[in-house]
């Protein structure tokens, strides 16, 4: 037999003064409770990725680049050195990117999960606030876990290394940020993932002064690592881990580009997320 | 009285580009009904759900529900509604009992009400044995009933169902009904689409029928078939080639006749009767049945077409 309690509006149990201050925190706590099941995985990923780009490319490339170049050969540093702050902001950004495209296109085609949560009291606003928020977790979760395999790679330099794990967030902030608004706005997702992936994530990670001084491109090619949020946590990374020289000015530049884009990216998420959720 | 409507609509419109999708709807929800409508698939029923369910804006028109404007106060009013979209959107990672319990948290509501509240959940949706399930290793029956337990873990004051039975089969079919016609005698307001006539006369107090964006009828489902259909309906087949044949006679024996693809429909207060004179005719048809007139034929004589294409 049923004992459902149904107290036809005798009792008021929402509070939805409640969910309006905290529901993208829910949204959040919905999403972590599924990640907690593939933890491992994440976890591994986070641990296998900078272990087998520093094995493969630092120290093997790195030792033929050293050889030609001598120990101190790339920017003052070894090659290894050099590389391993570019992959840190690349795995952070790598990290942003499968919990922001992925959760976005699922809740609005997939599972269709995201008109199951406007369907309560949550807003679109707040939906989107909660997919980013899980993606920052995530990102500082791949950050730490790189920074720490880093350090036992013997590749920080300086006592202010550690800042870079903040660099290397912000990136992924920024570029998880812009992509969940771009993923919200392209209602195909085969586009995301025939166009962007390929023509605009690619030549991202290609162009952005990652494997080798952005200068070293011809000066019609430098500006893909300008528009790259790679190219500038980068930048802030070879800083912070083993001081690599860097002006003032374009420290700051630096700062306010990712976090222009960082901006942009949510207040684009929120209205995208909203408009798509009110058709 | 206007303070029992909760949900009150007036020329309620919704366009997409240039088509429109529901077009100047009239209707009052009252509370403690179950209220439905009834129509084809593109009909516009889905549209209006979603816009009764404060999340798709309104194009024109009026729209209030539990007395306010859903493009003002969406968060407030859908603290107070169930929502069963016609597409189950359960989240596939979790389990039935975190189904219930994020869904619950969205709410806003404590972990501590919501451990007592999805116990009679379960119970109610008859998925004790399946609570530690994901939510894929589930039949559609079951996970048709996750989601309406999932969207009663509020407390709604108006629980919505979008074609709460389609895509199943009639077992589960049956389930569901005895499941929702609990909740109706618990004096939950319903509110239902469907385009199945059967569940519109076992689950809706009164009705409207909906095509192409507008309501065509609106009453309860005896008082429909009163005033748009005869009492007794004689289902007459002569085969597809001479059916049609066959229409011009019969139409003179009875009020009123409709020509279906695999049979015609004669419509009529005695069926039996009406039956003895198609014989005393001489018309001999390959089978014959009568049966009392539903809501799939108040359709038919509404809009010349079945519910079902």
């Amino acid at each position: 037999m049923s004992s459902l309690q149904t107290r036809q509006g005798s009792l008021k149990i929402v509070d939805a003064a409640r969910v309006a201050a905290r529901g993208a925190l829910f949204v959040t706590e919905a999403r972590l409770r599924a990640m907690v099941k593939w933890v491992w995985l994440i976890i591994s990923i986070a641990i296998a990725n900078p272990v087998l780009y520093l094995v493969s490319i630092g120290l093997g490339l790195g030792s033929y680049i050293d050889e030609n170049t001598g120990a101190m050969g790339v920017d003052g540093v070894s090659y290894l050195t050099f590389l391993a702050p570019a992959l840190l902001a690349t795995a952070a950004i790598q990290g942003a990117m499968d919990e922001s495209v992925y959760p976005t296109l699922e809740g609005f085609k997939w599972d269709k999960t995201f008109f199951s949560m406007n369907s309560t009291p949550l807003s679109g606003n707040q939906i989107a606030m909660g997919v980013f928020f899980n993606s920052l977790i995530r990102t500082i979760f791949t950050a730490v876990l790189y920074w720490l395999v880093m350090l036992a790679f013997g590749v920080l330099d300086s006592p202010r290394a550690w800042l870079a794990i903040f660099t290397a967030v912000m990136a992924g902030a920024a570029f998880g940020a812009f992509m969940q608004a771009l993923a919200g706005f392209l209602e195909n997702e085969n586009v995301f993932f025939t166009i962007v992936e390929r023509f605009i994530i690619m030549p991202l990670f290609l162009f952005s002064g990652t494997f080798y001084p952005l200068t070293n491109m011809p000066i019609f090619l430098q500006w893909i690592g300008w528009i790259s949020p790679l190219w500038h946590a980068t930048e802030l990374g070879r800083w912070l881990t083993y001081g690599s020289e860097i002006s003032t000015p374009m420290l700051l530049l630096h700062f306010i580009f990712l976090n222009s884009i960082l901006i942009f990216g949510l207040i684009a998420s929120r209205r995208i997320f909203t408009k798509r959720l009110g058709k | 009285m206007m303070s029992q409507s909760l949900i009150h609509a007036r020329g309620l419109t919704k366009k997409f580009g240039d088509f429109t999708a529901v077009n100047g709807i009239d209707f009052d929800v009252i509370k403690g009904e179950s209220f439905g409508l009834l129509g084809p698939n593109g009909a516009g029923k889905s549209t209006a759900m979603r816009m009764i369910g404060a999340t798709s804006q309104r194009t024109s028109g009026d729209l209030t529900i539990l007395d306010k404007d859903p493009d003002q106060f969406g968060p407030q009013i859908r603290a107070h509604l169930g929502v069963v979209p016609q597409q189950d959107n359960l989240d596939t990672h979790l389990s039935v009992t975190d189904n219930l319990y994020i869904y619950g948290r969205y709410f806003g509501l404590s972990r501590k009400f919501l451990k007592g509240k999805i116990e009679e959940l379960l119970s109610f949706a008859q998925l004790e044995e399946k609570r530690n399930a994901k939510v894929e290793s589930l039949s559609g029956g079951m996970k048709r009933r996750l989601t309406i337990a999932r969207a009663l873990v509020s407390e709604p004051e108006i629980l919505m169902l979008d074609e709460p039975t389609t895509g199943l089969d009639p077992q589960a079919r049956h389930i569901l009904w005895d499941r929702l016609f609990r909740l109706k005698e618990d004096g939950v307001t319903l509110l239902i689409t469907t385009h199945f006539m059967d569940e519109a006369e076992q689950l809706c107090d009164r009705l409207v029928v909906m095509d192409k964006g507008a309501i065509m009828a609106e009453g309860s489902p005896a008082q429909l078939i009163k005033d748009y259909s005869t009492k007794e309906v004689l289902e007459v087949r002569f085969g597809s080639e001479r059916n049609a044949h066959m229409a011009d006679d019969l139409r003179q024996l009875c009020d009123r006749i409709e020509e279906l693809p695999d049979r015609i429909l004669m419509y009529t207060e005695d069926g039996e009767e009406l039956l003895e004179r198609v014989y005393k005719k001489g018309f001999h048809p390959k089978t014959s049945l009568v049966r009392r007139s539903s809501l799939e034929d108040v359709f038919l004589r509404l809009t010349g077409r079945t519910l079902i294409d």
